[in-house]
């Protein structure tokens, strides 16, 4: 009795202590960059990789050059398992430490910041995923989805399907399965997808997979049953190799099946096995390791013992699209940079460094990037960039890459782009403002 | 000592039948109330309101609505989310459709909308009981998901599927969307839920709230004295249900901002499930303690190696967080199986005796 007493006032004494665990406060000598990540759950198979590969570029440009020009990089990481709300706690605790950026990693995340972002003064950076009509720079200023987002790449895959099957007019009649992912993100591509199937008159079939995805049988009786020429695939964590074991299981053609580019890792393929040969991913950077950036990362990071995942590990998809994202993210602080003086930024500085962002090719050789990603100029008016798309191939070791740049229909997805960021921005009571007035 | 009852005499029914008979419950509870609505909107930072409070209340909301359910009726349900899924939705519908109308008064709508869900989806518990009756709302949890992810028109056509939450005043001020402060959607959470709080703690101690209780104890006997099953067992769905459902509306309105339906799946059941099992089952406070558990200690936890400068990788830290949420979930169910709310209980009696404890 005297034990449990003694016991259960430990642990209300341990509970009512919790107030005391305050975040500290950041050094102000330092750029914070908090990192929402997922190492457990049923997206971790996605998420790690791609944090592995964020924290492995700051960590090269700490070690390497001493930060960014000078002014060290800080960051924080901290577990979100891809669910809103605990994405939402991590967000407000890591903002004590005043960041002037964050990277979602989660379309669904990403929507809840977008209407703090303004009010907090923090860049919503979601490289590739997040709100599409965001892309409109006039009516969120704060948000940016750069290189390009998932309707582009929607209208980038049905213009490679095209190229397939000799052309955009023979698509007519054929069918095309989108397999998603029952979320925000899941259904981010589907009204591209639908404009195009009316203009080009193929047979759009939409095939929803509910959280967490890994129960996945009677979406793939449906494939079976409705028999698609291709299958265009947003899933992610669990949910991808699932899909690829199931397509490769009822002996699906893998090189008509596309996923996007959230949905082709070395991680999605290798449980399937020998099936999953053939099998494509959209991308918007190469894979591998063959590139100068890649010999640093092993030079100053990973012999140095400072690496967040095995040295094998580095040039999967997803690995290098973290050491992408975090490139950018330093290119625009060194933009602003260029404006505001080599010191700790603020949130508008910042976001003025991602708005007057140009990356060009020879600005890519300088960081190592050569041939690795293309060059992005990014606007007031453009906060997306409309960047091409590549297709890459599992040969059931390696990714290959297996098409040119793919541009995406500018003419259909932008002006749905901006009818959308009228509607999404008047839900949170924006105003457009006009670019002409901005230098 | 202190907290001694003697003298205070029960001369009327009134006083007799008072929620705190005893003058310091009184006092105390009240200085709590005032308390609470005063010091956190100026000492809290946003984090503490935003991640912590908000939150813990609206979860508290949900879990005296399911502990009016399952703790005084008896009736296991497993579609808290569902039904919380369905005061978002119609919250949102309403406020959309209608944006002159105050969101307090859209709340109360939701929250009957949810009741009407409920209404419908208690009728099989006439007929099945237990776990089977969990079975059944079960489906209710499923299907309502469902419905919202499949039927566009919920989220008025937005091609994410996405339902956020507009600017709405309360009295000239602020209280939800984007640009709201975090404090004035802390008040009003906290208005609702004490004036909740308290028609829940008078429902339980009515007429109504002794025939759940009868049904619970034994539906048989129940019926024999005279208590209607049907009515009884669907009145305590739909009131859970409303409940529920305005605890639903006030997650995306004052919590979230913008929700998809992933936030009321399943684990949000179980969620509020284990509140109100940790909290004690069949009492108003235990809903309160079970939420303040369920909310503070993962909070704690993923805070507490920071505190003592340790800087573990976050994958072990979620590890072990989940470990021992759940190593703590298990003890204090051995240790006292009846929840927090009957350790409250005794540590009172204990307190009422003190220093001479016989």
């Amino acid at each position: 009795m005297r034990l449990r007493s003694v016991l259960i006032s430990v642990l209300l004494a341990a509970l009512a202590a919790a107030p005391l665990a305050r975040v500290a406060a950041a050094q102000s000598k330092e750029i914070f960059v908090p990192l929402l990540v997922y190492r457990t759950g049923a997206y971790a198979p996605s998420g790690i990789p791609i944090a592995n590969g964020f924290v492995d570029y700051f960590s090269l440009l700490n070690e390497r050059d001493g930060g960014i020009n000078g002014v060290k990089l800080a960051w924080e990481e901290c577990e979100t398992q891809y669910d809103t709300k605990q994405g939402v706690e991590c967000y407000e605790r890591l903002k004590g430490k005043s960041p002037v950026l964050v990277n979602p990693y989660s379309t669904a995340i990403t929507y809840s910041l977008i209407p703090k972002a303004p009010g907090d003064k923090v860049v919503v950076f979601s490289m590739g995923y997040g709100m599409s009509a965001a892309s409109d720079g006039r009516w969120f200023p704060w948000v940016f989805n750069f290189p390009t987002n998932y309707w582009s790449q929607a209208s980038a895959v049905v213009r490679y399907i095209g190229q397939q099957e000799g052309g955009l007019d023979k698509l007519k009649g054929k069918k095309i399965l989108h397999i998603f992912h029952n979320s925000a993100y899941g259904k981010e591509a589907n009204p591209t997808l639908e404009e195009l199937a009316r203009r080009h008159g193929f047979e759009l079939m939409l095939l929803a997979v509910d959280h967490p995805g890994q129960e996945q049988k009677s979406t793939w009786l449906q494939v079976r049953k409705s028999n698609p020429d291709w299958i265009f695939m947003s899933g992610w964590g669990v949910m991808n190799q699932v899909a690829v074991k199931e397509a490769a299981a009822i002996g699906f053609k893998m090189d008509h099946f596309i996923g996007n580019w959230w949905s082709a890792n070395d991680s999605d393929v290798v449980p399937a096995g020998d099936g999953a040969k053939g099998y494509k991913g959209a991308t918007f950077h190469a894979p591998g390791t063959a590139f100068k950036v890649h010999q640093d990362l092993v030079k100053f990071v990973y012999d140095a013992g400072k690496g967040a995942a095995k040295k094998e590990e580095l040039g999967a998809p997803l690995y290098n699209r973290g050491v992408v994202n975090a490139m950018l993210s330093a290119e625009a602080l060194r933009t602003a940079m260029a404006k505001f003086g080599n010191k700790p930024l603020t949130g508008e500085q910042v976001r003025w460094g991602f708005e007057n962002l140009n990356l060009t090719d020879q600005r890519l050789e300088q960081v190592g990037m050569k041939g690795f990603t293309h060059a992005i100029k990014v606007t007031c008016e453009d906060h997306e960039g409309n960047g091409p798309v590549l297709i890459q191939q599992w040969d059931g070791k390696k990714w290959n890459v297996v098409s040119d740049w793919i541009a995406p229909m500018r003419d259909v997805v932008r002006p749905k782009l901006e009818a959308a960021a009228v509607e999404e921005g008047k839900k949170l009571s924006y105003t457009m403002r006009d670019c002409a007035k901005e230098k | 000592m202190i907290y001694r009852e003697a003298g205070q005499f029960k001369a009327t029914y009134a006083s007799d039948q008072a929620i705190f008979p005893i003058v310091q419950d009184r006092v105390f509870v009240l200085a709590v109330v005032i308390a609470a609505f005063v010091v956190p909107p100026l000492v809290a930072s946003e984090y503490w309101l935003q991640a912590v409070l908000i939150p813990f209340l609206i979860y508290a909301l949900a879990a005296i609505g399911l502990n009016l359910l399952t703790g005084y009726a008896g009736q296991l349900s497993l579609g808290t989310g569902g039904f919380m899924a369905v005061g978002a939705y119609s919250a949102f519908k309403l406020t959309t459709a209608f944006p002159q109308l105050n969101i307090i008064v859209v709340f109360l709508i939701s929250g009957l909308v949810a009741a009407a869900v409920g209404l419908l989806f208690g009728v099989p518990s006439l007929r099945i009981k237990g776990f089977y009756l969990a079975v059944a709302t079960l489906a209710s949890q499923f299907f309502l998901i469902w419905l919202f992810n499949k039927v566009a028109w919920f989220t008025n056509y937005a091609s994410s599927g996405t339902i956020t939450a507009p600017d709405r005043t309360v009295l000239g001020v602020l209280v939800t969307g984007p640009n709201s402060t975090t404090a004035a959607r802390y008040v009003t959470a906290l208005a609702l839920v004490t004036v909740f709080a308290l028609i829940a703690k008078n429902l339980v101690r009515s007429r109504v709230g002794r025939s759940w209780m009868a049904i619970r104890d034994r539906d048989i006997a129940a019926e024999i004295i005279g208590v209607r099953p049907l009515r009884t067992k669907l009145l305590a769905f739909g009131i859970s249900s409303f409940y529920c459902g305005v605890a639903g509306a006030e997650l995306v309105f004052l919590y979230l901002g913008s929700v998809e339906t992933l936030a009321f799946d399943i684990s949000l059941s179980f969620l509020v499930l284990f509140m109100v099992i940790i909290g004690g089952l069949g009492s108003v406070l235990g809903s309160f303690l079970g939420s303040a558990f369920i909310v503070l200690v993962p909070v704690f936890l993923t805070n507490a190696p920071h505190l003592v400068g340790l800087a573990l990788p976050v994958a072990l830290q979620k590890q072990i967080e989940l470990m021992v949420f759940g190593g703590l979930i298990i003890f204090f169910l051995i240790v006292e199986p009846n929840g927090l709310a009957r350790l409250w209980q005794i540590s009172k009696e204990k307190l009422r005796l003190w220093p001479f404890p016989h």
